[in-house]
This record gives structure tokens, C-alpha cells and sequence, in this order.
């Protein structure tokens, strides 16, 4: 459906040079807040999105020819037709002449038939206007309201002239954050034959309540499973139920020519820019360097982003199979079979292949100290490599899994596990709040007790997943920003700004800026609450923070500029929620890295051919196995067979070197004292 | 190997247990007064002069003969002299060793010179196949070395040493000899104990074709530059019997090695008759060290789990694990690009191995070795990152030892761009030495520290016409740089010349530790009453000049061609001869002796045996969870491979476990209440139907 999206938009856009002038034309100026001394300052912040036409479809293109887009401000008479300062208000004007702000709407919706449900189930022309002090973004906290129509911010700025009909919504000092982007969900992960019991419905209900205004779910196809068919299997999914704007990261569960054509597939039409690789679960998912690294270099061309669940597969075989062996099955097991150096290793190796190949590589779940520091030190040598902390890695550790409760000790299994070290959360957000790490994620994959209980006698099949979706941004602000960590843009960044970059859905998402989505979060730092299952949106019986004091959280919640959660009642509609697709290549990710591929063209020596002696390689060795392929040499890699038949050309072609004075020189080394008799007894 | 352990049953029965022995002596001994720098503490240099049959450690048959001093085979002449410090020196032994010391000494002093001659022959005969060849009839040369130096791993100090029997007898000032023993003057000189080169690859076999240097060569060369032992890698070829192998080694190495060997095994494969191989070098054949590969894809390479599985292996019987680490899958890729990429030089060896596929093998290798609980010892340390890796783990605790060669501590890899396609092909090893012309002083920083433990020279030499069996393809040279002569002296001009290693740090890389790792010690790597008499008069002054036109090598091309290097041995004594003097290289070949090398190494193995006690795991005492199970099916999928549909959590193996439990399940009942929000997970929207249709 994206793909009809699109075409329509070709039809109506002006291609985007041809839009350049409008942005030239006379402005305005309006005094913005305190930070008005620069002129034009918030101007040159406010992105213009068809410039960049990134992460834009189907609604948001409307907009872009500028022609037919809707002008509110038309309708208060052309007083202040700069508000929306990349439209000329000639145009707006022409088109929209004498319309007031419904016939506006109306008009929209008309031009936005082909838009679908997406628009038409929510209450359109929805005008908001947040009134209260401080707009915090990741760069920078000002002073100003911030108008809402459409589920678009129409306006930042002070003193905001807007229509009449407008619902205020007083922030009363509070913040005013970007919502959420929890970039790591798995509302729909099989388990044997189970789902999560927080299916796409529940999972986004308690993101919102959370203050989390988008996903990015993970799309788990199972080994010889088409990729394509999962995806269009989640998002139909997703499309009935989803109460919030969500995105698609795929597994890849294994690796051929057809996972290519399906990826090639996935990226040019169906919007999806990352992509995740197992090097764990051995026998199921796991993929071997060379399929890593094959892997690795053609998603690089794709541009997209490489999501690596790093965790050393082979070695977990083995101590399962051992701590099994010695009658621990338990989920303590869980930990002691997956220690966290097995997780840095990982990440190392991934880091290895991500510098080899040139390609920027994104670590899912870092999940405890080693890897994190592994992580930091490769961002210190300059690889091109994010990492993601995630709630329950954040808020609690391991030493849960040696609870005397069993469904309690379940309850905090995943992969990898909590690491068992007290010490880890607050690493994390050391470096979170240092910018080591990038995102914050909630691996949120809820499965209830009796699903975990499908493990209860062997640590191996308990269904890994933990809660956290809804607590996430409770905790990042209550574990770094509370107590002096990380100022408040940073959170924004952790929780929102830095995720949107990477996958590339800035600025439309994970910015408070005009033009972007009208999701928005009014923050409440001196919330109180303390995390139950009693209280909780998720519809498991178990929350692994439960009875944690948590500090922040969101009073109001705006999605789609439609107020969905305020002063904890729930309004979320099933089904609102819109697919956003994402364009490869996310500048965050690839800007370096399309420089590094300029500069690391490798080049060869121009040498003079050897015309030296050359020593003959019997093609038959003496002392013969079974094996011919393992013949060769000891030190050489081994050549694939396909090499050996060259080498046999190229033998021919030294006859030239015919004169046998070197050859002999060769003779002497042959036949060592004793050598060949030796030889020979080997065989 | 049988008839080593009939000679230990001799001499069992014939010495009396340590604890039987008499604390100490009321005989009259007159004391021999110690001159030198250290003479102040009485018997300072007894104490260090460790009785090796009380630590039975790195000894063979040569030594155990020694060891029934009833009838120890003491040189008539000496007897004759019955000087009051040899008598004491034995009597010590004795002491240690056997009860009814008195009686012993009256029976020594009362026999005659022929009838000792007569029972050392006796003695002789005992001895095994091995010592006879090697000590043959030089047996009681004796060597006087004066004024010297000697500097060990921990001390340094002036003492005279005399050898005999190729063993060190007396070490002190003023040493009462017999007459007519042949002294040399060190003239201040230092005297360090012979070097060990712990990796070379002498007259290994290559496509038909052995390496230039065979045991001879090889080891000429190595007493050249000081080096009195050596320690090479059998390469079993894949699918090859590493017993077959190893005898192959021993019978080229007994044929032609001009000074002790001892060998490692590498393994090249896997399998349950590997390691019955494995269990069986370790326990008859003397070896206690094995390398795996982490590289050579589809050939040597081993996977994770074998490595695992080797480790473990390995930790179990008190063996060290080395490896070849560099990422061999990356490699094969990089490769085919390279090729791809029409770079057919030697340069596209080291853009196919960069150096941080060396960092990660050593990192994942660390990692497996920790979790095992085994010593690792990684060869060819060739990179800083690779060494950065090596000191980061020391630092965490684990039990890792690095290696870095000659080449990578002399030279760099800026070679391989040498338009003279012979010289750079010269310099193909592998791992490959890092372009980064930084990286040699960076290792001897770090050789200097001790967060590298020991030197080796990886000598694996080929002609240029070997080499260019490559000459259009890179990845078919030969790999393989010299290094066995230059060893030495290249640590001592680059890293105690210029102040960073002092000369005992130097002896330690040089040898002792290397002693240590393979449990020779302190048989081999120090200087000492007892040990074996291989040293070195190193003259700290002489500077010569690296050429392939003097080397003793058989290759045309050295790799440190042209390098000045300052400090050389003046003097080699090997098995208490000189083997070189002034230049003169005197070796004999089929010299050399195979000295076994017994399992769990104190210097390795104290701290494994330690953190073995402590990790154990334990199980959380719970009681049975009887709340409800959701109701699942492994079955289910529909597609062909019934594994591949299981869950991501657990292998095949372990689903038939998982069928056998639901039987066992009687808390069946149970169940029935959870049905409902059972049912409400199992049948999500559109759920099923999608599979079905996915199927």
C-alpha cells in the first residue's frame, strides 16, 4: 500500500527543486521567547521536510505540494501568514481563499482520499495549543507554546496568534518533550506456538501511558519463513490494532540469495531501514562470520541500519548443555550459561566485521558492563557502532534469577540476560547519559507465567522477554536525570531524538519543531509512582520492576495531536496507529561512512612480474590422504579447489622461466637430507 | 618412555622419601666460603639451586640416573679430590634424597676410583636409548667458565660456573676443580642461561617441499644467536594421525638437532580420536602444549565449539592451549576481494589480514579460554591491538600468555609494499606484520612490562622460489619470515640497549619464562646447581650487522637485512660444550635431545587449579512450580525441517527432553484454568491464519 502512497504523491508534488524558491520568500519575523535576540534562530531549526523528504509518506506529502497545502492561517485573514515560514502565504492563499479552517480540513481530506484509514478513523482538525513554558529538545530548552492542527505542529513560538476554536492545554511550567520512540518491541514475537500476551493493541496502549508515542517492533520470521510475508503478516497486524505511529525492524533469520531479493524488496518499497542478525541461537538463527560478513556488506549497499543481537551462540550451546549436565535448570541457569563475557565478544566480533565491511552496526540489548565498554572503546577507535541499553538493563539486574520464586526468577529472563553484577544499571546510564550509548529500547516482550512455565523443568525453553515499554522513559529520567546524570536534552535525545536519527525518521519524529508530528509529551518530573503489575497496561501478570519507586512521568500525552493520555486515564483508539516507512541510508549512520568508502579505496603494487625461479608444486604431494583437499600447504589458506586449477595455469605459464640453473637451486631445498625418505614413511 | 618410568621405580627403591630424611647433618662438614657479592648470606646460592628430583619436574631419563646417589656416577677424578664443597654439594642431595647418608658416604669414600668407573657404567646402562645418543662419550667433559656475570630472571651476581656432564655442578667463587678442566674467561661478561626459542617450524613440511632450514640448519642457527633450545610445532595434516606425526617430528629432529627440542602438536582437527591422541602425548610423549587454529578456513580452522571442546580438554589434562588467532572466516572473504579486486602482491596478504581480525580472534579466544578455565597461549602476537588485547586480560585476571616473534619485534609490514616482488613476498607470515611501523617498539613496551611473557621467532623459512609459488596469487606464498638467529640480539638492542628491559627482564623473555610455560624450569632457563648447562657469555658490546650473505640460515632472503643490531653471544655452551667461541659455530648434529615436558606447569596451572575450586555452580533449591503451562506444540510449522521451527532458545537435541516432559506433567489439571488466557496468547488477531497461509 506504500507503493500506491507513493505514486500518488508523484503525481501531486512539485519535485523538490522546484519547491526551493518558496522558502525565499519574505517572512515575517515573529519574536520568539528568550532566545529571540538571533533572528531567524529558530527558523534555520524548524527543518523543512520536503527538502529532505525523509521518513514522509502518504500524509505528510499533502503538505508538500505546497500548492494545496492548508493554510490555517489563511483563515485569521493573513495576519500573521508567516507562521508556517516555508510557505509562501500567496500561495496558501490562492488556494485557499476565503476558506475558513473547516473547509480547510475538509479540503485536506479530500486531497487525502488515497491516505486511507490512517486519517480518516481519527478526529480530523484537531487544534491544539500547549501552552506553558519550556520546549525541550535535544539540542536546546526554550520558552514557547507550541500549536498543534492535523496532528502537525503548526507553530513554536511565543505569544502564538491561532484560530478560536482552539483547546488549550496548560503545561503549567512542566516540560514539553518530544514523545518517545521505543525502538526495540516484540508485541508479536512467536515462542513455540505462543505470542506475547502484550499483543500490538496492548503493547502500544502501554507505550503511550508511558509516554512513548511510536515503536519500531521487530518482525521475527522464522527460519525458511519469507521475510516478505512476515512483514506484510505484522503490519497487517499492527495497522488494526496499533494505538500508536509504528515502524518495522526485520530478523533475518538465515541467510541466501532469496533473503536478498526479499531485503532488496523490503528496503526500496516497503520503508524498512533496519534489519536485525543473530550470532546467537546456534542451530536456529545464528549466522557464521562469513554469512555476517556477507550479510553485512550487502545491507551496506542497501543502506540500511545492521541490528546485531550479539551473543556468542556456539559457546551458550556448549554451557547450556554443561549446566544442564551438572542438574541446574533453573532459571539461574539462564545467566550462568550466557555470562556477559560471551556478550562482549560478540560485540567485538560485530564491531570487527562492521569496521571490516564499512558499515554501520547497531547492538541491540547491551545488557551489561563488558559489552557496553566494548561498545565505547570502538567508538573511541572511530567504528561506526550504536548501542542500546534497555530498560530492564537500566532499572534491575540479574541477581533476580536466583529467587526462590520461580515465575518471579522467569519473569526476568532474556536474552542476554541481566547481568548479575548490581553495579551494571548504573554503568549504563553513565554512559548513556555520556553518549556511549545512543537509545534507549524496551525489548518489551511480555509473556505470562504459564507461557514461561513451558520452561519450568529446563532453563533453555523458558520464552525470553521482559516488560518494559511503559516504564522506559520513567526510568531513564529517574536513574540519570533525577539524580544529576543527564540533563534534560539528553534525555530527549536518549528516549526519542538519537533514534529517530538513526533510523531515519528526523525530523519528523523526535523533534518539537514545525512541521513534525504532533507527538508530544508533557513531562512531569516530580511524578511519583511505584511500578506494580496491578497498575500497569500490560497484560502480564508480572512486572520485573515491580514495587520500584520511579520519578517522572508524563501528565499528558499527545499522539497524532490527539491528547491520548492525561493525568493517567488512557483515551488510545485501536487501529490509529500509521506504518511510517523509512528511507535508507539515515545520515546519522552513513554520512561517515560514504566518506570512508571514498578514502578506502585499496590499491595494488605496480610491480615487474617475477621472473625469478619458481618452485614447482608437485600436483600430486607425496604423502598422500585420503583427503586431497587437505594436501596443501600448512601456512597458505587453504584455496578453494576452484584456485587450484588456476594455479596449475599459472605453472604453465612460468615455461618461460625455463632455465633450469634456479630450478636446481630449488633441487637443494627439495631433497633435504633425509627429507624425502621421511616424507615418504608418513604417508 | 616405558623405560623412563622403570628408571624412576629404580631409583624409587632406592631412595628413602623426602620426609624420611634426616633434617641435618652432625658429620663435620667444612664450609666452603662463597666469595663474590652475595657471600655475606651463608649457603644463599644452596637455597637457589633447586633440587629437581624433589620437584621431579622436566626431567628425563639423563637426570634420573642421577638420582640414585648410591650409586651416582661420579667422575673418579673428582672422587679422588673428594673436595670439601663437592662432598658437601652431594651430600646435600643426598640428604634430600635417601636416608642412610652416612652409611652412603662411607661407602663413597672407602670405594676406588674403578669400581666407580665401573658403577657409573652400570649406571649408564640403565639409561635409556635417548641419553645414550646424547651423551654419548663426551659424558664427562667438564667447563670452567670464570669471572663472569651470571644473570638470571631474578638476580644477577658474580660466581664462576663449573659444568660437567653437560649439568652445572658447582656455582661460586673459587670453585676447587679437577685439573686439567678447560676454562674459559668471561672477563665480566654477563653469562645468561641459554635462550629458548618457543615457536619455530623447522623442516616443516610444505607441498612437497620442506622449509630451507631443516633441524641442522635450523638449529645452527639458533646456537649462532644464543638460542641453546628450541621448541617446534608438529603440523599433523588434517585427517592425520598426531601420534604418526609427532614420531615423524622426533625421528627428524633426533636425526639432525644440534641442541635440545621439545615439540608442540598442533591440532588440526577434532575428533574423539584427536583426543584419545591428545591424552595419549600428554600422558607418554612428553607434550604439554597444543595449537589450534582460528584461521585457515575449510583447513585447520576450528569452530567455536571445537574450541570450546578443545579447551576444556586441554584444561582437564593439564595442557596449554596455544592459538593461531586471526578470524579465518573474515580472512577468506577479504581474500576473494582482494582478488576480485585485481591485488595479486604481497600486499594484498596484509589488506586481507588486517589487524584487528588478529585483535578479535584473540579476543573471542580469551574468552573461550576463560570460560573453560584453560591457559591460553597466543602465538604470534603480530599487532598492537592484538597485544592491547593480551594486557586488557591480564589485567582482568585471566590466565593469557602472549608471544610476539622476531619480525614483528624488528621489523613492520610497510615491506609488503616493496616494489621488488621478492623481497615482499620474503616477509608473508601470518598473521602478518602490521604496517604500522609503531608496532615493534609498541611490543617491546609491553615484552618490557611482562604483559607479554615470551619471545619466539615463528622461524619458518622458504626459498624465494618457493615463494613464488604466489607470484600471481598472494594467498599461495608460502608463509614463513626467519628469525631463530636474530632473536636474541634484536631484544637486546631494542629493548635493553635503549633502557626498557633490564637483563634479567631479558633473560625472563628470553628463556626462563618460556622454561616456565612448558614446565621446564628450572631445568632449562636458568643458571643454577643442577640445571642443564646451556648458557651464554653475551658480550653487550659486539655490534654486527644482519646479512643473508653471513646468516646461518639457508635463505637468501633476511628479513632484517641490514639492521645493526648491538649484543651478541660471545660464547654458546650447549649440553656443557661450547658450540660456538669467537664467531666459530662447532654444533654436531644429532646432538640434540627431546626434552619432555610434563603436564600442569606450576606457572600456568597454580591459579587455574585455584579458580577451579571456586567456580563452582550451583543449582537455586526451589520447590517444584506447579502454577499453570501454557499449552504449546513443538510439532507444529508445517515446513519440512521440523528443528528449524522450534523455538530460538534451544537446539533440536533438546526438544525430544522437552516431549518426554509434558508426559511427566501431572499437574495436568492444572492447566484447565489457565486455558482461557492461554487461548487469548495462542490466537492473536489474524495470528493463525497467517501461518497457515505462511505454510
Amino acid at each position: 500500500m506504500s507503493d500506491c502512497r507513493r505514486e500518488w504523491n508523484r503525481e501531486d508534488e512539485l519535485p523538490v527543486y522546484l519547491a526551493g524558491p518558496i522558502n525565499t520568500g519574505p517572512k515575517q519575523r515573529k519574536s520568539y521567547g528568550m532566545f529571540s535576540s538571533v533572528e531567524g534562530a529558530f527558523d534555520s531549526k524548524t527543518i523543512d521536510f520536503d527538502d529532505f523528504a525523509v521518513g514522509r509518506k502518504g500524509s505528510r506529502t499533502p503538505r508538500s505540494g505546497s500548492r494545496e497545502r492548508l493554510l490555517d492561517t489563511g483563515e485569521s485573514n493573513g495576519k500573521n501568514p508567516a507562521n508556517a515560514p516555508e510557505a509562501p502565504p500567496s500561495n496558501a492563499q490562492v488556494e485557499h481563499e476565503g476558506g475558513d479552517s473547516a473547509t480547510g480540513v475538509n479540503a485536506s481530506t479530500a486531497n487525502n482520499t488515497l491516505l486511507g484509514e490512517c486519517q480518516h478513523s481519527k478526529p480530523q482538525g484537531e487544534k491544539l495549543l500547549i501552552k506553558g513554558r519550556r520546549v525541550v529538545n535535544d539540542d536546546l530548552s526554550m520558552f514557547a507554546d507550541v500549536y498543534v492542527e492535523d496532528g502537525i505542529i503548526k507553530e513554536v513560538g511565543e505569544n502564538l496568534i491561532v484560530p478560536g476554536d482552539v483547546k488549550v492545554i496548560e503545561a503549567n511550567g512542566r516540560m514539553v518533550i518530544p514523545g518517545g520512540i521505543d525502538v526495540n518491541t516484540c508485541f508479536m514475537k512467536p515462542f513455540l506456538d505462543t505470542y506475547p500476551v502484550d499483543d500490538f493493541l496492548q503493547g502500544t496502549k502501554a507505550a503511550l501511558s508511558g509516554g512513548t508515542t511510536m515503536i519500531i517492533d521487530h518482525v521475527s520470521p522464522q527460519p525458511d519463513q519469507s521475510l516478505l510475508a512476515a512483514f506484510e503478516r505484522w503490519q497487517e497486524a499492527a495497522d488494526k490494532k496499533a494505538c500508536c505511529d509504528y515502524s518495522l525492524h526485520v530478523d533475518i533469520p538465515h541467510w541466501d540469495e532469496t533473503v536478498k531479493d526479499e531485503l532488496e524488496l523490503l528496503v526500496q518499497d516497503k520503508g524498512i531501514n533496519s534489519f536485525q542478525v543473530f550470532m546467537a541461537y546456534k542451530d536456529v538463527f545464528q549466522m557464521t562470520d562469513s554469512e555476517l560478513y556477507q550479510a553485512f556488506s550487502f545491507l551496506k549497499e542497501m543502506g540500511a541500519v545492521v541490528l546485531v543481537h550479539a551473543e556468542n551462540g556456539d559457546l551458550i550451546a556448549q554451557e547450556q548443555s554443561k549446566i544442564l549436565g551438572m542438574g541446574i535448570t533453573g532459571p539461574e541457569g539462564h545467566p550462568l550459561s550466557r555470562p556477559e563475557e560471551l556478550e562482549a565478544e560478540a560485540v567485538f566480533r560485530a564491531v570487527t566485521l562492521g569496521n571490516r565491511v564499512n558499515c554501520p552496526v547497531y547492538i541491540t540489548k547491551v545488557m551489561s558492563k563488558s559489552a557496553a565498554d566494548t561498545i565505547t572503546q570502538a567508538r573511541r577507535k572511530g567504528s561506526v557502532v550504536f548501542g542500546e541499553p534497555i530498560t530492564a538493563g537500566l532499572a534491575t539486574d540479574g541477581s533476580h534469577y536466583w529467587s526462590k520464586n520461580w515465575a518471579k526468577a522467569a519473569a526476568y529472563v532474556t536474552s542476554p540476560p541481566l547481568s548479575p553484577d548490581p553495579t551494571t544499571p548504573d554503568h549504563l546510564s553513565t554512559l548513556l547519559a555520556c553518549g556511549d550509548l545512543q537509545v534507549v529500547g524496551s525489548a518489551h516482550c511480555a509473556y505470562s507465567v504459564a507461557q514461561k512455565a513451558i520452561g519450568k523443568d529446563n532453563f533453555t525453553l523458558i520464552p525470553e522477554g521482559t516488560n518494559g515499554v511503559e516504564e522506559r522513559m520513567g526510568f531513564v529520567w529517574d536513574k540519570a536525570v533525577a539524580i544529576g546524570k543527564m540533563d534534560e536534552n539528553q534525555f530527549v535525545a536518549v528516549t526519542s531524538t538519537n533514534a529517530a536519527k538513526i533510523f531515519n525518521l528526523y525530523p519528523r519524529k523526535g523533534r518539537i519543531a514545525v512541521g513534525s508530528d504532533a507527538d508530544i509529551v508533557i513531562w512531569d518530573p516530580d511524578l511519583m509512582k511505584t511500578i506494580t503489575a496491578k497498575d500497569q497496561q500490560s497484560a502480564s501478570e508480572y512486572n520485573i520492576f515491580e514495587g520500584l519507586e520511579c520519578r517522572g512521568g508524563p501528565a499528558l500525552v499527545l499522539c497524532q495531536g490527539r491528547v491520548v493520555y492525561e493525568d493517567g486515564k488512557l483515551q488510545a483508539q485501536q487501529g490509529t496507529g500509521r506504518f511510517i516507512p523509512r528511507k535508507p541510508f539515515p545520515d546519522l549512520a552513513y554520512q561517515r561512512i560514504k566518506f570512508r568508502n571514498q578514502v578506502n579505496n585499496k590499491k595494488g603494487v605496480t610491480r615487474g612480474l617475477y621472473d625469478g625461479p619458481v618452485y614447482e608444486v608437485p600436483s600430486m604431494p607425496k604423502y598422500i590422504t585420503p583427503s586431497p583437499s587437505a594436501k596443501t600447504s600448512p601456512t597458505t589458506n587453504q584455496p578453494p579447489p576452484v584456485r587450484n586449477l588456476h594455479q596449475s595455469n599459472f605453472s604453465l605459464s612460468g615455461a618461460q622461466v625455463d632455465d633450469n640453473v634456479p630450478r636446481r637451486s630449488g633441487h637443494r631445498i627439495v631433497a633435504p637430507p633425509g627429507g624425502r625418505s621421511n616424507i615418504t614413511s608418513l604417508g | 618412555m616405558a623405560e623412563r618410568r622403570a628408571n624412576r621405580d629404580i631409583a624409587d627403591e632406592n631412595d628413602l622419601p623426602v620426609y624420611l630424611a634426616r633434617p641435618g647433618t652432625a658429620d663435620q662438614i667444612p664450609r666452603q666460603k662463597y666469595g663474590g657479592l652475595f657471600c655475606s648470606v651463608r649457603d644463599a646460592f644452596d637455597g637457589k639451586s633447586i633440587d629437581f628430583d624433589a620437584l621431579s619436574v622436566g626431567q628425563s631419563t639423563p637426570r634420573s640416573a642421577r638420582r640414585d646417589t648410591g650409586q651416582r656416577a661420579r667422575s673418579p677424578v673428582s672422587d679422588a679430590w673428594s673436595s670439601p664443597g663437592l662432598e658437601r654439594r652431594a651430600e646435600r642431595r643426598a640428604e634430600k634424597r635417601a636416608g642412610e647418608r652416612s652409611m652412603e658416604r662411607a661407602l663413597e669414600r672407602s670405594i676406588e676410583t674403578r669400581s666407580v668407573e665401573s658403577r657409573s657404567a652400570a649406571s649408564r646402562s640403565r639409561r635409556d636409548k635417548e641419553a645414550l645418543q646424547n651423551l654419548g662419550e663426551q659424558k664427562s667433559e667438564r667447563l670452567l667458565i670464570k669471572g663472569g656475570r651470571i644473570v638470571n630472571d631474578d638476580q644477577s651476581f658474580h660466581a664462576d660456573i663449573y659444568m660437567e656432564d653437560g649439568l652445572i655442578k658447582q656455582i661460586g667463587d673459587n670453585l676447587i676443580v679437577p685439573g686439567g678442566v678447560k676454562t674459559v674467561e668471561a672477563n665480566g661478561k654477563m653469562v645468561i642461561p641459554g635462550g629458548i626459542d618457543i615457536h619455530t617450524h623447522l623442516q616443516m613440511p610444505y607441498r612437497g617441499t620442506t622449509t630451507v632450514d631443516d633441524f641442522a640448519q635450523g638449529t645452527k642457527a639458533a646456537l649462532a644467536g644464543g638460542t641453546t633450545m628450541i621448541v617446534d610445532h608438529v603440523i599433523p595434516e588434517p585427517g592425520c594421525s598426531l601420534m604418526g606425526a609427532f614420531d615423524q617430528w622426533r625421528q627428524w629432529a633426533d636425526e639432525k638437532s644440534c641442541c635440545d627440542y621439545s615439540l608442540h602438536v598442533d591440532i588440526t582437527h577434532w575428533s574423539d580420536s584427536v583426543r584419545d591422541e591428545v591424552d595419549a602425548l600428554i600422558k607418554d610423549k612428553g607434550v604439554n602444549s597444543f595449537q589450534v587454529y582460528m584461521a585457515y578456513k575449510d583447513y585447520y580452522q576450528m569452530s567455536n565449539s571445537e574450541l570450546y571442546e578443545v579447551f576444556t580438554f586441554l584444561a582437564e589434562r593439564g595442557g596449554i592451549a596455544q592459538v593461531h588467532a586471526e578470524n579465518g572466516e573474515i580472512i577468506a572473504e577479504e581474500q576473494a576481494r582482494m582478488l576480485q579486486m585485481g591485488i595479486t602482491g604481497p600486499e594484498g596478504h596484509v589488506l586481507s589480514r588486517p589487524e584487528e581480525l588478529e585483535a578479535e580472534a584473540v579476543f573471542r579466544a580469551v574468552t573461550i579460554a576463560s570460560q573453560t578455565n584453560c591457559p591460553l597461549y597466543v602465538t604470534r602476537v603480530m599487532s598492537k591491538s592484538a597485544a592491547d588485547i593480551i594486557s586488557l586480560a591480564r589485567k582482568k585476571g585471566n590466565v593469557v600468555f602472549g608471544e610476539p616473534i622476531t619480525a614483528s619485534l624488528g621489523t613492520d609490514g610497510t615491506h609488503y609494499w616493496s616494489k621488488n616482488w621478492a623481497k615482499a613476498a620474503s616477509f608473508v607470515t601470518s598473521p602478518p606484520l602490521s604496517p604500522d611501523p609503531t608496532t615493534p617498539d609498541y611490543l617491546h613496551t609491553l615484552l618490557s612490562s611482562g604483559d607479554l611473557s615470551v619471545t619466539g621467532s615463528a622461524h619458518c623459512t622458504f626459498s624465494v622460489a618457493q615463494k613464488a609459488i604466489g607470484k600471481d596469487d598472494f594467498t599461495q606464498i608460502p608463509e614463513g619470515v626467519n628469525g631463530v638467529e636474530e632473536r636474541m640480539a634484536l631484544i637486546w638492542d631494542k629493548a635493553v640497549t635503549t633502557g626498557k628491559m633490564d637483563e634479567n627482564m631479558f633473560v625472563a623473555v628470553t628463556s626462563t619464562n618460556a622454561a616456565k610455560i612448558l614446565n621446564l624450569y628450572p631445568r632449562k632457563g636458568r643458571i643454577a646447581v643442577g640445571s642443564d648447562a646451556d648458557l651464554v657469555i653475551w658480550d653487550t658490546d659486539a655490534v654486527r650487522t644482519i646479512t643473508a650473505k653471513t646468516h646461518n640460515s639457508a635463505a637468501e632472503y633476511n628479513i632484517l637485512e641490514g639492521l645493526e643490531l648491538r649484543g651478541a653471544p660471545q660464547v654458546v655452551v650447549c649440553q656443557g660444550k661450547i658450540v660456538v667461541e669467537d664467531g666459530n659455530l662447532h654444533a654436531s648434529s644429532g646432538v640434540g635431545r627431546f626434552i619432555p615436558c610434563s603436564p600442569y606447569p606450576d606457572f600456568t596451572y597454580k591459579r587455574i587449579k585455584a579458580r577451579k575450586q571456586m567456580a563452582v555452580l550451583k543449582a537455586v533449591p526451589r520447590g517444584m512450580y506447579d502454577g499453570p503451562v501454557s499449552e504449546y506444540s513443538l510439532s507444529r510449522g508445517g515446513t519440512p525441517s521440523a528443528s528449524a521451527r522450534t523455538s530460538p532458545t534451544k537446539q533440536p537435541l533438546r526438544n525430544l527432553h522437552q516431549s518426554g516432559f509434558t508426559l511427566s506433567g501431572p499437574p495436568t489439571p492444572d492447566d484447565l484454568p489457565i486455558r482461557p488466557a492461554g487461548r487469548r496468547i495462542t490466537v492473536p488477531p489474524g495470528g493463525r491464519s497467517n501461518i497457515t497461509s505462511l505454510s
